[in-house]
């Protein structure tokens, strides 16, 4: 670690996936004499935006309404969601949507020009644009290609920040980070920051996670003094591949695929999910029913009917059947084309003549950094925006196809506000942020590079795996108060170990040993903030079941879980903050043929039933 | 049948601060028919030497970290598969045409600039509000450039290419592809400066339409069908200007 340098900006953006580029284009385009830094671990087109598959919700067809996504939202989120910030994400959701497809992502379309949707878990209605089975992917790209349309925006490929810098008055004013190429800390500053790092999967070992989603932001935020919320609700997405984790999209089940135990049997029916029509019958898949139930739900029932004997044992453990052979070849390359590459490649299975094991897998985290409806902290300055941010809309379950929508609309918003936040408070003092940074730099050398005060033989991967044991079996899709102390008590061993951690690597270009070490120490941050906040919900809802709680109970915990880290780390404390409730007053989450609001375009005939997109995608 | 043997990676090691010269070190993994190469040099780094260098991340082959030179050719390292070349030994390189910044890990600045000088966005003189909705594009209009935009910026092509061995300036494969991607985009109305740069980077002219780049890309975009189209648009571009003056 050479001294710091220093770069001032206006507004700093930590993160280059898709909620950090909208909000880097965002500032860009309303101030174009600011100077926006966009600070990332890897190179932008890298982030873990570009994985998603299945699509993007917003409302843009006549047979469809505002009103019913923000109800799916809420019901799906288990009234855990703050209905202003749903209003809020419901209403931006198609400009951001066409403003994105003015920035030329290749949206599937119908035969007349228009852009096509498609069904999703837990919608009412198909309002899921999609561009094939690629989405994350063309909607990372057209971004961070629209971003270089921009003089001002400054990027800082591959510097890994480690630290927020704050001013005198409390402010948020940039980031200490590595410059991976040197060794470097430089401190990166401007009048205001934000938080868009993404989630925290890998601290689990099952997760359809790239190896970057280690809760770096959320880990900053935490050890600045922000809250994170309601970090107990992890979303297991319900068809992933046994053994790698690879997602196979929901949009598999939106064209039609059914799910099957061991005696090919459309296990769902028993839950409480609806009837199983027909794959022939027109109606087939039914909204927010069966196959198209949240991913909670789904999830859960894998593990009844695990219970019960009824998965597929497979030499990865246990699964069900996805499958799609009913819908041919032709559909499945033209709408799920990924699905049938991936499970060529990663499971040897031909989608269109053998069915798909999957089982549930950790996806994302519906939790994050606290944020009001604006995307602010209780930290001056500092915003946080996407996955790593809780805003929250996704409450106790987040919908599919909410997650990159919410990158856009509260990208955007996040760096709307801090562009004013800059322009309000531009004046900080500059060499105290930078003794803060050449301190971080130095503590960073003094912690992994001098052999001689670092005694001990810890490996990262073997307290990473450890790390993974403890939260799959304390705090997996089911938990109780036993299976959760003992993650906590695991997470605080494990903390004590990480001191004892030593590096192979004591060099300083692309030191990835090192940036390994510093994602370790995020990861228990953020899980420690998942356990505890678990066990101090004694309640069941959406995401998260206790089996020694089982029901919810919105008498004591219709409200938002906050974690704040205690002084020198160790058990966080929590505090509770209720749920902001407009219009939809809690009630029972019903899924099947007669759940949702009922209106009078569900009737046949009445509603404009899309057709088929004329053309592959 | 899995774990029942092991098998040997022999790995490109260069570190700028400590070595004069690059060399190959050997490691012995265990073998799993389920794993890809890069699932062993993973398991190099967490169990056996941590200071063994490489970029990855989604491992599903949609990220384009993973590109390295596998026994000679170029491959997303999350898509190589073990069992393909067990029990013969698997040896690790960077990809080449790029300068290397420490043992697997190659520099990607000039690739960055190239991605940059094609001007790969929309440009348009009139830009709707979102109030007016969105930009109609049939399935025909997007099936005319979908292809060319699936490229991962996983750099593959420029480790195949011949050009790029020995052009330095040579745009290269996935830049021009995402140039005609938007040349191509009925929502487009930058070709013409899109095209300036395009043509006047001469190493295109010398693309001898190999082939190389279509071979190895894992996405199937066809790089070098993009260039022969765009050159016959440019040869097209370049007669009309003698026949009528540029619009500005």
């Amino acid at each position: 670690m050479s001294h710091a340098t220093t770069h001032q900006h206006d507004v700093v953006i930590i993160g280059g996936g898709g909620a950090g580029l909208r909000a880097a284009i965002a500032i860009a385009e309303e101030n174009p004499s600011f100077s926006v830094a966009c600070v990332s671990k890897v190179y932008p087109m890298r982030s873990h935006t570009v994985t998603a598959e299945g699509g993007a919700a917003a409302v843009i067809k006549p047979n469809d309404s505002l009103e019913d996504h923000i109800y799916d939202t809420i019901s799906g989120a288990d009234w855990l969601a703050d209905q202003d910030a749903v209003e809020y994400f419901v209403n931006r959701a198609p400009s951001e949507m066409i403003q994105l497809e003015h920035w030329g992502c290749p949206w599937s379309r119908m035969a007349d020009g228009s852009v096509a949707v498609r069904p999703f878990g837990g919608m009412k209605i198909e309002r899921t644009w999609f561009a094939a089975d690629k989405t994350g992917f063309h909607m990372l790209h057209s971004l961070f290609q629209t971003t270089l349309k921009y003089g001002n925006i400054v990027r800082y490929d591959e510097h890994f920040a480690s630290k927020l810098l704050l001013d005198d008055e409390g402010r948020c004013r940039g980031c200490a980070a590595i410059e991976l190429r040197t060794g470097t800390v430089r401190a990166i500053l401007g009048k205001s920051v934000i938080i868009c790092t993404g989630g925290a999967g890998k601290a689990f070992p099952f997760t359809t996670n790239g190896a970057i989603k280690t809760g770096d932001g959320m880990a900053m935020a935490y050890h600045a003094g922000v809250a994170l919320k309601d970090m107990e609700f992890i979303q297991y997405h319900p068809t992933g591949l046994p053994g790698t984790g690879i997602l196979i999209t929901e949009a598999s089940r939106g064209e039609g695929g059914i799910l099957v135990n061991k005696d090919g049997y459309r296990y769902l029916q028993d839950y409480d999910l609806g009837e199983a029509l027909d794959v022939s019958d027109p109606r087939h898949p039914q909204k927010r029913a069966m196959e198209l139930g949240p991913r909670d739900k789904l999830s859960q029932c894998f593990i009844k009917e695990k219970n019960a004997g009824r998965t597929i044992k497979t030499k990865d453990g246990d699964a069900v059947h996805l499958d799609l052979r009913h819908l041919g070849a032709a559909k499945i390359d033209k709408r799920i084309p990924f699905v049938r590459e991936l499970a060529r490649s990663y499971a040897g299975i031909d989608p269109v003549h053998q069915p798909i094991p999957v089982r549930p897998v950790v996806h994302y985290v519906m939790g994050g950094i606290d944020v009001d409806s604006n995307s602010a902290t209780n930290i001056p300055g500092l915003y946080a925006a996407g996955e790593c941010a809780c805003v929250s809309i996704n409450g106790a379950n987040r919908l599919g196809s909410n997650s990159l929508t919410e990158l856009l609309v509260f990208g955007a918003q996040a760096g709307t506000h801090a562009a004013r936040f800059a322009m309000d408070k531009p004046d900080y003092d500059v060499s105290g942020l930078e003794a803060q940074a050449a301190d971080e730099g130095e503590r960073i050398r003094r912690t992994w590079f001098r052999t001689r005060t670092r005694s001990g033989s810890e490996r990262i991967a073997v307290l990473r795996n450890e790390l993974h044991d403890a939260m799959e079996d304390g705090a997996g899709i089911y938990r109780d108060a036993d299976s959760l102390d003992a993650a906590c008590e695991k997470i605080a061993e494990l903390r004590d170990r990480y001191r004892k951690v030593v590096l192979d690597d004591h060099t300083n270009s692309f030191n990835t040993e090192l940036t390994a070490a510093l994602e370790l120490s995020s990861l228990l941050d953020v899980a420690e903030a998942m356990a505890h906040s678990a066990r101090e919900r004694t309640e069941s809802r959406g995401s998260h079941q206790r089996l020694d709680h089982p029901d919810r109970n919105d008498d004591d915990f219709l409200a938002h879980t906050l974690a704040f880290r205690a002084d020198g780390g160790g058990a966080p404390r929590i505090e509770y903050r209720p749920v902001t409730i407009t219009k939809w007053p809690p009630g029972e989450r019903t899924y099947g043929a007669d759940s949702g609001l009922k209106r009078p375009a569900d009737e046949p005939g009445e509603a404009g039933e899309p057709g088929e997109p004329g053309e592959p995608s | 049948m899995s774990n029942n043997g092991k098998m040997t990676l022999e790995i490109f090691r260069y570190h700028p601060e400590t070595d004069a010269e690059p060399r190959y070190q050997s490691y012995e993994v265990p073998y799993n028919e389920d794993w890809v190469v890069l699932d062993a040099i993973n398991w190099i780094k967490d169990h056996m030497d941590g200071s063994v260098t490489y970029r990855w991340s989604c491992r599903m082959g949609v990220c384009g970290s993973c590109g390295m030179m596998v026994n000679g050719e170029p491959k997303l390292t999350c898509a190589a598969f073990l069992k393909d070349y067990y029990p013969g030994a698997v040896r690790v390189d960077p990809l080449v045409n790029f300068p290397v910044e420490r043992d697997l890990l190659i520099s990607m600045d000039g690739f960055m600039e190239k991605l940059e000088a094609v001007k790969p966005y929309i440009i348009r003189d009139d830009v709707n509000d979102t109030s007016e909705g969105e930009y109609r594009q049939s399935p025909a209009e997007l099936a005319r450039y979908k292809q060319f935009s699936m490229c991962i910026n996983c750099m593959l092509c420029y480790s195949a290419c011949p050009v790029v061995g020995h052009e330095e300036e040579f745009l290269g494969p996935a830049a021009l592809a995402l140039g005609h991607r938007y040349n191509k985009d009925s929502r487009d109305q930058g070709q013409s400066e899109r095209m300036e740069v395009m043509l006047s980077n001469e190493a295109m002219w010398g693309c001898t339409f190999v082939g190389e780049c279509s071979v190895v890309c894992p996405k199937h975009v066809d790089p070098a069908g993009a260039i022969q189209q765009a050159k016959a648009a440019g040869a097209q571009e370049y007669f009309k200007s003698f026949v009528m003056p540029r619009s500005s």
